[in-house]
C-alpha cells in the first residue's frame, strides 16, 4: 500500500520507499529523509522575488538580499516536478523535514484497514472535496 | 578552615521554621516560574472531584456550554461596539470562562484564540500570592488588572478584566476580559516599540493587582495608569468597557448558576476542559509517528539586520507530542524582538484552535498535553531582564512552525479536521503611529492594516488577498476615512495590490496591499514600523510552492507632497513603484530602510510606504493552470515576466490571449532545465553547505542540526563570533548602530586625512 506522505510523495509500505506520486520514481528509503533522493539547486532569491524598486539606487527592493537568503529547490529526477522550497542561509545545511516510523506508520494503516490513497483527501468543504475528486479523475491520486 | 555541609538535614520543625521565614522576609513577588513554565491544566480540585463523581449529564453539559457562549459572545460585543481602542473595534480582544484554578474552560466565539493559552498564569499567580494574602484577598466584585507578559500575557499591549465568580465564600470559577488597548507608556507611542532596549521600555509592568474593589473601581489606581500612558481617556474608557462587559457576562452566568446549581455548573466547566484534553491525544495518534522539522530564520533586530533562527522539532509518537525549540538563537539582551515562551506557546495554541482543530471549545486543554521543550534564554524563550517591545516577532513565528508541520503531519490523515494549508503571511505590516492630534489630542496607536494579512494557498484554491491576520479571522481592516477624522495624516494610497507580490505556486498565496501615508497639520507627528521580513522571506511556500517577498520600508523625506497635489492634481497617481523609480517630486530625498523604523518625526507631506506580504504558494508553479496565469497578468497581478519566468507561461500582451503550444514548449524547456541544473542532492551538500555562517553574517542560532549556538558578541576589539550551548553563551548585545556608524565615518576621516597628509590635532 501507498502512503500520500506529501503533495507529491508517497510512501510504499510494500518496499518501504519514498516514491514519486507524479512519475512513480523511487527517492529513496523511507526510513529516511526524502532529500537525498532529489536534484537540488542553489536559486538566487532575486529571480523568483523580483525587484519592484530599482536595484541600481536602493538596498532594499522586495527582493531578498541573496548573501541572506538562498531558495533550495528540490526536483524530482524522474518528471522533474519542484516537490519541495526551502529558504536557507547560504551554507546552512539542508532541514530533514521528515522522518517517518515506517514500522508505525504501517500499524496504524493496518489498524485502520482501509487504503491510505483511496481514503485520500484534502480536508473539509465542497471545494476540496471537488478538488480530490477531480484529482482521481486525473489519476493523480486514486 | 571549615566545610560548610550543601544539604543539611533540616527535621520538619525546622524546615517549617524557615519557609516561614522565607514567606515573610521576600522582598518581591516575580513571575513564578512554576506557573509560567507550564500550560497543562490544573489538577482536579476536590469540590471538582466530587462533582464528577457524583455523575455529569452530558447534555445538561452540553446546555450550559451553549448559554456560556452566548454570554461571552455577548460580552465580546460589548467590548468591540463600546471599547475606545482601535484594536477592540477592529476584534483585537476576547472574553473567555475559567476555572477555579485558571484553566480556560470556554472562550468566545469571535475573538483573539491566543488568549485561551495565557490567561491561566495570572489566574494562577492571583489564586497562590493574593488569595490567602491579608493585604489583597479575592471577594465578590473584586476586579483584577494586569498586563506584562512576564507574568502571562501575549503581548503588554494587551490588558485583562480577571473577576472571580464566589458562591458561598468559595471561587468557583473566573471571567476575563482582555483587549489589545495599544498604547501602555512605552519608550514609542503604540504599546510595542520596536526601539526597546530594556524591559523598562516596554510600557507599564502590570503584574497582576487589584483595581475594583468590592465593586468599585479604586480611582487612585486608575490615576496612576493613566499617569503612565500617552492616552489617559483611553485608558479610563476601556476599563469601564471591560469592567461593565465581565459584569454583564457575570450577570448571566449567575442566572445559569441559579439554575443549574453550583456544582453542575462546576462539573460542566472541568468536564469541557477534560474532554478537550482527551480528544487532543486522540487526534495526535491519528497522526503517523516520525520527526518533522521546520527552521525559521529573522533577518532584522528591527534596529540593523541580523539572522536569527527559530528552530522546531515536533515528535509524534502514539498520543504523545513534543516541541522542541531548541537550536534557536539566543536573547539580545538590548532589542525588542525577545518574547516570553508563554507569549510563543499562546502563537501555537492560536495555530492549533484556528487551523488545526477549528471545532474544539477552546480550551486551555488544547495543548496541554503537548510537551514543550525550550531553554529559557532563547529569543523565543526570554528571560526576566529582556525587553520584549516586539515580542510578537519569536511568537508570530511560533504560530508559523505549528502550521506548516501541521500540514506535513497531518497530510496522510483519512480524517482532516481543517484543509491543508501553506503558511499565512506572519508580519504585521502596518503603521504605529503617535503624536498631536488635529483636535489637540496626544494619542499613540496603529493602522488596522495589520489585519490585512494574506492567507496561504490550499492544495486546490489561491489563498486569500489580505483576508485576516493570523491571530484573528473576524477582525476587520476598519475604514479609513472614520480614522482620517480621529487622527492627522491620510492614506493617500490603501489597499492597492502590488504586483508580483505573491507566493507563487501551482496554488498562489494571497496578494498584500501598499499603503502610503503622508501626515499634516499637526505640531507633532510620528511614524513607527515594527516588522522584520526585508531581507529574508518572513514566511515559506508548501510543497514545491515560493514563500513572500521581502518588504522594504520607502520614505520620501524633505518634500510635501500636498503642496504638489495642489498645485497639480494631476500628480496625485502614486504607487511604491512610481514613486521610487520615477521620483516625481525633485526636493525629495529617496531612501529605503527594514522595517524596523523607530518613531519617526513625519513633517508635512512627507511619504511614508510599505507593503503587506503575501501568502505562501502549494505546489509546483509550472503545474499551475495557464488560464490562471494569464487572468492574473490581465489583472495586473503578475507582470508578464514573471508569467514566463516562474509559471513558464506565454500569452499576447495587447489581447491576453494565452498562447498554448508556446507555453507547454516553455514548461517543457523549464522542466528541462531544471534537471539540468539540479545536482544530486549528496553532491550539492559538499558544495552548499559550509561548517559555519558566512563570515560577514551576524548569525546567531544553531547552524544545521547541533547544541551548539552561533552568535556574534561585541568585545572591546570589535564583533567576535562565538560558538558555544546556549547556556555558555556570554551576553548577546548589539552596540547602537549610530555609534556603529560614526566610527565607521571617522575611521574614514582619518584615511583621508593621512591620503591628504593633513594634520589634525584633536583634543581628546
Ligand atoms: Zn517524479
Amino acid at each position: 500500500m501507498r502512503v500520500p506522505m506529501t503533495e507529491y510523495l508517497v510512501i510504499d509500505l510494500d518496499t518501504e520507499r519514498w516514491v514519486c506520486r507524479v512519475c512513480a520514481h523511487d527517492m529513496g528509503s523511507a526510513h529516511g529523509n526524502y532529500k537525498p533522493g532529489t536534484l537540488v539547486y542553489d536559486r538566487d532569491p532575486r529571480e523568483i522575488h523580483q525587484p519592484i524598486i530599482d536595484p541600481e539606487r536602493y538596498e532594499y527592493t522586495f527582493s531578498p538580499d541573496p548573501s541572506f537568503c538562498r531558495i533550495l529547490e528540490y526536483y524530482c529526477p524522474g518528471c522533474a516536478t519542484q516537490i519541495e522550497v526551502e529558504y536557507l542561509p547560504p551554507g546552512h545545511p539542508p532541514t530533514e523535514d521528515i522522518v517517518v516510523d515506517v514500522a508505525a506508520l504501517r500499524a496504524q494503516w493496518q489498524a485502520r484497514g482501509l487504503d491510505a490513497e483511496e481514503v485520500f483527501n484534502y480536508g473539509p468543504g465542497e471545494d476540496a472535496q471537488k478538488h480530490t475528486a477531480a484529482l482521481k479523475a486525473l489519476g493523480h491520486v486514486r | 578552615m571549615t566545610t560548610i555541609d550543601e544539604h543539611p538535614t533540616l527535621t520538619a520543625q525546622e524546615q517549617e521554621w524557615v519557609d516561614e521565614f522565607m514567606d515573610e522576609t521576600t522582598l518581591f513577588l516575580g513571575p513564578d516560574p512554576e506557573i509560567m513554565r507550564s500550560h497543562s491544566i490544573a489538577e482536579r480540585t476536590e469540590h471538582e472531584e466530587e462533582v464528577i463523581a457524583a455523575g455529569v449529564d452530558r447534555i445538561q453539559v452540553e446546555r450550559i456550554r451553549k448559554r456560556i457562549a452566548g454570554a461571552l459572545d455577548e460580552g465580546y460585543e460589548m467590548c468591540e461596539a463600546q471599547g475606545a481602542a482601535p484594536g477592540a473595534k477592529w476584534g483585537d480582544l476576547t472574553t473567555a470562562i475559567y476555572t477555579a484554578a485558571g484553566d480556560v474552560s470556554y472562550l468566545s466565539c469571535h475573538g483573539v484564540i491566543a488568549f485561551s493559552a495565557i490567561l491561566h498564569h495570572p489566574i494562577r499567580y492571583i489564586m497562590k500570592y493574593w488569595k490567602d494574602e491579608p493585604t489583597v484577598g479575592v471577594h465578590e466584585g473584586d476586579g483584577f488588572i494586569h498586563n506584562d507578559a512576564r507574568y502571562g500575557n501575549v503581548h503588554n499591549t494587551d490588558q485583562s478584566m480577571i473577576m472571580p465568580i464566589i458562591r458561598d465564600g468559595k471561587i468557583i470559577a473566573w471571567v476575563a476580559a482582555t483587549i489589545h488597548e495599544g498604547e501602555n507608556g512605552a519608550c514609542e507611542p503604540g504599546g510595542m516599540p520596536s526601539g526597546s532596549e530594556t524591559p523598562f521600555d516596554d510600557g507599564l509592568r502590570m503584574s497582576p493587582f487589584k483595581i475594583v474593589e468590592r465593586g468599585e473601581l479604586r480611582r487612585d489606581l486608575l490615576t496612576f495608569l493613566q499617569h503612565s500612558v500617552r492616552d489617559p481617556k483611553l485608558q479610563l474608557a476601556d476599563l469601564k468597557v471591560k469592567i461593565t462587559a465581565v459584569r454583564k457576562i457575570m450577570e448571566r452566568v449567575d442566572a445559569l448558576i441559579d439554575e443549574v446549581g453550583v456544582d453542575t455548573f462546576v462539573g460542566a466547566l472541568r468536564v469541557t476542559v477534560e474532554d478537550v484534553d482527551a480528544e487532543v491525544r486522540r487526534r495526535i495518534s491519528e497522526l503517523p509517528d516520525g520527526t518533522y522539522r521546520f527552521d525559521q530564520f529573522m533577518d532584522s533586530t528591527l534596529k540593523e539586520n541580523i539572522l536569527i533562527k527559530i528552530a522546531c522539532k515536533i515528535t509524534v509518537k502514539g498520543d504523545h507530542m513534543t516541541v522542541d525549540l531548541r537550536g534557536t538563537g539566543p536573547e539580545i539582551l538590548n532589542r525588542a524582538i525577545n518574547a516570553p515562551l508563554c507569549s510563543v506557546k499562546s502563537m501555537m495554541m492560536q495555530a492549533i484552535l484556528a487551523f488545526w482543530w477549528p471545532d474544539l471549545p477552546r480550551c486551555t486543554s488544547a495543548m496541554s498535553c503537548i510537551e514543550i521543550i525550550s531553554d529559557e534564554g532563547t529569543w523565543a524563550d526570554a528571560s526576566y531582564d529582556a525587553p520584549m517591545g516586539q515580542s510578537l516577532q519569536a511568537s508570530f513565528r511560533g504560530f508559523s512552525m505549528m502550521q506548516a508541520l501541521y500540514s506535513r503531519m497531518s497530510f496522510s490523515t483519512p480524517h482532516k479536521y481543517s484543509n491543508v494549508v501553506a503558511n499565512w503571511f506572519n508580519q504585521i505590516n502596518t503603521f504605529l503611529w503617535g503624536g498631536v492630534t488635529q483636535h489637540g489630542d496626544m494619542v499613540g496607536n496603529l493602522c488596522a492594516d495589520l489585519n490585512g494579512m494574506p492567507g496561504g494557498a490550499k492544495p486546490f484554491r489561491d489563498g486569500e488577498d489580505a483576508v485576516s491576520p493570523l491571530f484573528c479571522a473576524m477582525a476587520d481592516t476598519a475604514e479609513q476615512e472614520v480614522m482620517e477624522e480621529e487622527v492627522p495624516f491620510m492614506q493617500l494610497v490603501a489597499k492597492r495590490l502590488v504586483k508580483d507580490n505573491m507566493g507563487f505556486g501551482k496554488f498562489t498565496g494571497g496578494m498584500g496591499y501598499e499603503m502610503i501615508v503622508a501626515a499634516e497639520g499637526t505640531p507633532h507627528w510620528g511614524f513607527m514600523t515594527v516588522t522584520s521580513g526585508a531581507k529574508f522571506s518572513s514566511i515559506y511556500g508548501m510543497y514545491g510552492g515560493y514563500g513572500c517577498g521581502t518588504y522594504p520600508l520607502s520614505m520620501v523625506k524633505g518634500t510635501n507632497v500636498y503642496d504638489h497635489f495642489r498645485n497639480d492634481p494631476g500628480s496625485f497617481d502614486l504607487s511604491i513603484e512610481k514613486i521610487m523609480n520615477e521620483r516625481p517630486f525633485p526636493e525629495g530625498t529617496y531612501m529605503t530602510s527594514h522595517m524596523g523604523l523607530q518613531y519617526d518625526l513625519a513633517r508635512d507631506g512627507e511619504l511614508y510606504m510599505i507593503s503587506q506580504g503575501a501568502g505562501g504558494g502549494y505546489g509546483d508553479p509550472l503545474e499551475r493552470l495557464p488560464e490562471s496565469v494569464v487572468k492574473d497578468a490581465e489583472l495586473g497581478r503578475i507582470s508578464q515576466k514573471v508569467a514566463f519566468d516562474l509559471f513558464g507561461v506565454v500569452y499576447d500582451p495587447e489581447t491576453f490571449r494565452l498562447d498554448a503550444k508556446a507555453t507547454d514548449a516553455a514548461r517543457a524547456a523549464a522542466r528541462a532545465a531544471r534537471l539540468e541544473r539540479g545536482k544530486p542532492f549528496a553532491e550539492f551538500c559538499e558544495e552548499f553547505v559550509t561548517p559555519e555562517p558566512p563570515k560577514d553574517l551576524p548569525y546567531y542560532g544553531a547552524w544545521g542540526d547541533t547544541d551548539q549556538i552561533t552568535a556574534t558578541v561585541h568585545t572591546t576589539d570589535g564583533p567576535e563570533r562565538v560558538t558555544a550551548p546556549l547556556d555558555e553563551l556570554p551576553i548577546v548585545m548589539i552596540p547602537d548602530r549610530r555609534e556603529v556608524k560614526i566610527a565607521a565615518l571617522e575611521e574614514r576621516v582619518r584615511e583621508l586625512e593621512i591620503k591628504h597628509g593633513e594634520q589634525v590635532n584633536r583634543l581628546a
